[in-house]
């Protein structure tokens, strides 16, 4: 049984009031699902097939990152393994993807047969297209160039694109290229020209999806997860009503949503990374095997025409 | 033995030892010159030690003992290794004094420095 409520006094899209309702509501299991400034609730226990399936939008993607080809320490010995796990799982999405993001470090070396091996496993992915963006992994002997020529066709400069679908504008950006000592990822001068140049002819109304290896935001900076200049990569995009910028680099899941932008990360198919402190550095967690894949896994995005934000689910390789 | 005979003893060898003085002094000075060899362990995303001060002519060799690749890069691009897997080392023989600033090109949060007297 769904509930609209549908009440814009500050004509900002968010109906307070129904949303302090719908709160008190949850404290009785109900869930509520913001979309596009619409609260929908949903009784649980009665959020079956259909109505999960009416969540589902017109467009639907996977994101997958950090699959590490080429790394075989204790952490995870089968990197092919897991990637190929995730691989099966979304080949049995109930909506399979139209396409898939890959957001950086395909492979731990850059070595010419790790990128071939890569380019194999997601052969058996069922969907449109895999697009790809590197990270600082694939690009550490000749700044990318190997990269580019496999993963990078019709890119521009250090191999960044854009391209459209459903209505929704896709941009890859690289972060991972020219960083200086002691700095965070960074983008550089003449990607975000091209970035502003980009944007300018759209509506306001474009959904826009970001997707870049290393975050945008500051994460954590003492571990290099931050970007330099991410911030003038978002100016440009503040007019935009729904900003969704994916990035991977930290093989953890974490979400920030600030204004009209959901910034969110996904998990590593290869190896798990301590969170953000907990550890001396940002290197491959060891855990017990039979935890490995509880902490690797695949996000599922789904935009629905109309709706503000697009709703992202992360899903581990194993529960 | 007579006095006679010990301080012949003395007169033959009294040259002798003076020139293995001689020698082992003149050695010492030669391996002072060309330096120990400088030792740096790359672990835990980081440099160590994070400051070696050496004597010019020393060669010094990072080591890779992190589970990550890492690389050895000056920021004035004087010297750079090629990315180095865990075990994998790197060396370079400084010939001119000065301090050499140089971070991790992969992981640029990894800095450090070098003080060539």
């Amino acid at each position: 049984m769904a509930d609209y409520i549908l009440h814009d006094h500050n004509h900002d899209g968010i109906d307070r009031r129904g949303f302090l309702k719908c709160m008190a509501w949850a404290g009785t299991g109900a869930l509520c699902v913001l979309q596009g400034g619409v609260l929908k609730s949903f009784a649980l226990g009665q959020l079956d097939e259909h109505s999960k399936a009416s969540l589902k939008g017109e467009l639907s993607f996977v994101q997958i990152s950090d699959s590490h080809i080429g790394f075989n320490k204790p952490a995870n010995p089968d990197v092919i393994g897991t990637l190929q796990a995730a691989v099966a799982k979304i080949n049995v999405l109930p909506t399979p993807p139209a396409f898939v993001l890959h957001t950086g470090d395909l492979t731990h070396l850059s070595k010419p047969e790790e990128f071939d091996r890569l380019d194999q496993v997601l052969k058996s992915v069922k969907t449109g297209r895999v697009f790809f963006v590197p990270g600082e992994h694939d690009v550490l002997n000749d700044d990318g160039k190997q990269y580019r020529e496999c993963f990078g066709k019709g890119s521009l400069g250090e191999g960044w694109y854009s391209f459209d679908q459903k209505g929704v504008h896709f941009i890859g950006l690289v972060n991972v290229v020219n960083l200086k000592a002691g700095g965070l990822g960074n983008l550089g001068h003449e990607q975000l020209e091209w970035l502003e140049k980009d944007v300018k002819r759209l509506k306001s109304s474009t959904p826009i999806v970001v997707f870049a290896h290393i975050p945008l935001w500051a994460v954590y900076p003492d571990w290099g997860w931050g970007t330099d200049d991410g911030a003038q990569a978002l100016s440009y995009l503040k007019r935009f009503g729904s900003v969704t910028v994916l990035n991977g680099h930290i093989h953890q899941t974490m979400q920030k949503v600030e204004g009209n932008v959901t910034f969110h990360t996904a998990m590593s198919t290869a190896f798990p990374q301590p969170q953000p402190g907990t550890a001396a550095s940002p290197g491959p967690m060891k855990v017990p095997a039979e935890q490995l894949r509880t902490l690797l896994g695949i996000t599922d995005v789904d935009y629905v025409p109309g709706k503000h934000s697009l709703a992202i689910t992360d899903s581990p390789l194993a529960i | 033995m007579n006095n006679r005979r010990l301080a012949s003893m003395i007169l033959v060898l009294l040259p002798v030892l003076v020139v293995l003085i001689f020698l082992g002094h003149k050695k010492a000075q030669a391996g002072t010159a060309a330096a120990a060899p400088g030792v740096i362990k790359i672990d835990n995303f980081s440099f160590t030690p994070a400051t070696l001060t050496v004597p010019v002519g020393t060669t010094i060799t990072w080591t890779n003992s992190d589970d990550i690749p890492h690389t050895v890069v000056s920021d004035d691009k004087t010297f750079k290794s090629k990315v180095l897997d865990t075990d994998e080392k790197f060396s370079y023989t400084f010939t001119k004094p000065g301090t050499y600033s140089y971070f991790c090109s992969v992981h640029p949060k990894m800095t450090a420095k070098i003080v060539v007297q």
